[in-house]
């Protein structure tokens, strides 16, 4: 599933190339209305994150300004601005996962990367995130790797999940 | 008929035979959001693979029996079609590699069947409409999920599809298609229940030249999974639906409003889009008729408030999705100012069976009250969860889980309901006859919203599911106003406290005192309701919380854990 993503652990992109990658994503939106959310969206779909490079164009290419720009990237939650992991773990904790015993995976999948919360590992390969919810409810718990759903979980698949990404 | 929907019809019905009477036999997999979870895409692939050109191979969408993911039946060339349950890639290229190969079915594995004629050899294998978790069911707006390749258009025509819109475009003005919706007793299934009919009168006498219909699927009930549902297994329903509300209110645009990352829906919704405007049945002159219509699919970042309607014209607008003050009211000034309506994914998926099938008959389905059926979405401690689609009224609670969901895992006793999203708490045993129509549901402290029912077993303490609803809430407070976004982050903290049995003796005031003041000081819904959690929680199991704060234990050992993982994030 990873196609090309960028790990902390690579070489970064030059600040060239990101304003380059930026501008082809911002440019190659098909939907008629371009708005600073949607190009937003695009940029983050191109290059995993929001570099301040592309915060920069996308006031350009929609006529508005950093400001503008800043508010929205800052108030939806999908938006990070620093490149993620190679690969990127959802864990839902929403009620029906919550109840169907979301927390124990989560504590497990904590505990197999070696983090306490949502972020990086410590070399930076894996991403963890929380999600309020993935939408495969009916097979709660769910988790979700680089957006591939996988459902009915205990804490026991999820560690080996988690395991195979590590030598990935 | 007008030539060009002939045309396509004539296309259509002749790809349908050879799929379903052609030469080689046909096999479906579904694949929604939930079939993924259970490996769907794998047990396809594997398919694919080991079948090579002894079948046709399709991804349909899911039917909602999310409990028997993955889902996949194979229908012999003019034959029934046989279902097999949670046949999982490791297992499906046997299974049905020997069924293609014996030209039987495996009587062993086989789920269901569904016909005309019952197969030979399958004992008393069950019909696919007798199953428990069908026969209840009426299929409206989920008709063809699972039955059709959701991004086939052909496939969707021939099985009714835009027959509506033709007989709408052909024989009615759009007053008459709005009278019929009206006549039709339809609401609003977004959980609001405003009748669709009334809604739709607001507009449609604006005789501003640019008018939107907006659909919403921003869907972030968690629990909910029905508006995506649709969109991921029968995209065109919904399509036909908005462009046939765009005729009866004389509108020129329609968005189908989705949240980023959500790739089925979103995919399946682009596609749809794509393949109406390449038939004719989207852009200028739709089939031949005076009629214009143009739609785009939206997306909106991650936020829960951008279902509220405001806020989503604000996120179509590319901003912070927080809500508007109002008025005015979007029929009059919404979407760029201009005068709009906002419908949720099921509403306007009713819209092409009642023009069909006329008012008369949707109005036979369901009560007086709410006419039509709830797509419900029952999840939690149940042994059968899944997206089912039944009479509004015809069951309540009880009924529903223990004779459609199959009752309680590993035997254990159901202790609470939760509906209507995470903005409404908790409901215990008084609650559990409550019919299931927008009315009944509201007599609780609960509501039927946009159909997520999640289902608590013994072992839930109900301090414990109230916390994680409050967290939900104040991770998704938009922070417009300021009520609502300290007043969620101190009940989330009251709560926790509670749990971890370190309560205060004013805990409980306090969190009533907060709520008031997030009542009376919110724009919208997500601050005005957000004491209903722990307001609904404390009417039905007021003693966990006094076994928390006076006992200094939890009921059931369900918060033991240590303190609840969830994100602290404040939207700045």
């Amino acid at each position: 599933m990873s196609d090309g993503t960028t790990s902390a652990s690579d070489e970064l992109p030059s600040s060239g190339e990101l304003r380059e990658r930026s501008r082809k994503a911002l440019g190659s939106q098909r939907q008629p209305t371009v708005t600073v959310l949607s190009s937003l969206i695009a940029v983050q779909d191109e290059l995993h994150y929001i570099p301040d490079e592309a915060i920069e164009e996308t006031a350009t290419h929609t006529n508005s300004t950093i400001n503008d720009v800043w508010s929205v990237a800052s108030f939806y939650t999908n938006f990070r601005f620093t490149p993620p992991g190679g690969h990127t773990i959802d864990v839902c904790w929403g009620p029906s996962c919550h109840l169907n015993g979301a927390q124990n995976v989560m504590m497990r999948v904590h505990s197999e990367l070696g983090v306490e919360g949502e972020g990086e590992t410590g070399d930076g390969k894996l991403t963890l995130r929380y999600s309020t919810c993935l939408g495969a409810c009916a097979l709660a718990p769910v988790i979700a790797v680089d957006h591939h759903m996988k459902g009915r979980m205990s804490p026991d698949s999820a560690a080996a999940v988690v395991d195979g990404l590590k030598g990935a | 008929m007008s030539v060009a929907f002939s045309e396509l019809r004539q296309k259509a019905d002749a790809e349908w035979v050879s799929l379903t009477a052609g030469d080689k036999p046909w096999v479906r997999v579904g694949l929604g959001t939930s079939g993924e979870a259970a490996g769907a895409e794998d047990a396809y692939d594997a398919l694919v693979e080991s079948l090579g050109d002894d079948a046709k191979v399709t991804l349909v969408g899911s039917m909602g029996l999310c409990y028997a993911e993955p889902l996949i039946d194979v229908q012999l060339p003019g034959g029934a079609r046989i279902f097999y349950n949670n046949l999982a890639a490791d297992e499906a290229p046997d299974v049905v590699g020997s069924h293609l190969k014996s030209g039987r079915a495996d009587a062993n594995r086989a789920f269901a069947w569904h016909g005309d004629e019952r197969p030979e050899g399958l004992g008393a294998l069950s019909r696919l409409t007798e199953l428990p978790t069908v026969r209840p069911q009426t299929r409206l707006a989920t008709k063809l999920a699972g039955d059709i390749d959701p991004r086939n258009l052909s496939q969707y025509i021939a099985n009714g599809g835009y027959g509506a819109l033709e007989k709408a475009l052909e024989d009615m003005d759009p007053a008459a298609v709005l009278d019929e919706v009206k006549n039709s007793g339809l609401r609003g299934r977004g959980g609001a229940a405003f009748p669709t009919g009334v809604k739709w009168g607001f507009l449609a006498p604006n005789p501003a030249p640019v008018k939107y219909i907006l659909c919403n699927c921003e869907e972030g009930d968690p629990g909910a999974f029905n508006d995506k549902g649709i969109l991921e297994s029968c995209p065109h329903t919904l399509l036909e639906g908005l462009i046939l509300a765009g005729y009866a209110t004389n509108s020129s645009n329609g968005f189908i409003f989705i949240r980023q990352g959500h790739t089925l829906p979103i995919e399946n919704s682009r596609k749809a889009v794509q393949d109406a405007y390449d038939a004719g049945l989207l852009g200028k002159n739709i089939l031949g008729s005076d009629f214009s219509y143009d739609v785009e699919v939206a997306l909106t970042g991650d936020s829960y408030v951008a279902g509220e309607e405001t806020a989503l014209m604000e996120a179509i607008e590319g901003k912070r999705s927080q809500p508007r003050y109002r008025p005015p009211f979007p029929a009059a000034a919404g979407l760029w100012g201009k005068p709009s309506n906002i419908n949720n994914v099921k509403t306007l998926s009713y819209a092409p069976t009642i023009i069909r099938d006329g008012a008369d008959a949707f109005k036979a389905v369901g009560i007086e009250s709410t006419s039509g059926t709830a797509i419900l979405c029952i999840t939690g401690a149940v042994n059968r969860p899944g997206m089912y689609e039944i009479p509004m009224g015809s069951l309540t609670i009880r009924e529903a889980v223990e004779d459609v969901a199959g009752g309680i895992r590993d035997g254990k006793k159901m202790k609470l309901f939760q509906a209507g999203g995470p903005l409404f708490g908790p409901i215990g045993e008084e609650g559990f006859d409550s019919p299931i129509d927008f009315d009944s549901i509201g007599q609780t402290t609960g509501s039927l919203g946009s159909g997520g029912i999640i289902i608590g077993d013994e072992d839930v303490c109900a301090v414990n599911l109230t916390r994680n609803l409050m967290a939900f809430n104040q991770f998704e407070s938009c922070g417009k106003c300021f009520p609502c976004r300290l007043g969620m982050t101190h009940m989330v903290e009251t709560l926790e406290r509670i749990s971890q049995n370190e309560g205060r003796e004013d805990d409980l005031a306090l969190m009533e005192r907060m709520g008031a003041s997030m009542r009376m000081g919110s724009l919208c819904g997500h601050g005005q309701l957000g004491y209903n959690p722990v307001s609904s929680a404390l009417k039905y199991f007021e003693a966990d919380f006094r076994s928390h704060l006076e006992d200094k234990k939890c009921p059931t050992g369900a918060c033991g854990v240590g303190h609840m993982l969830t994100p602290t994030r404040m939207r700045p």
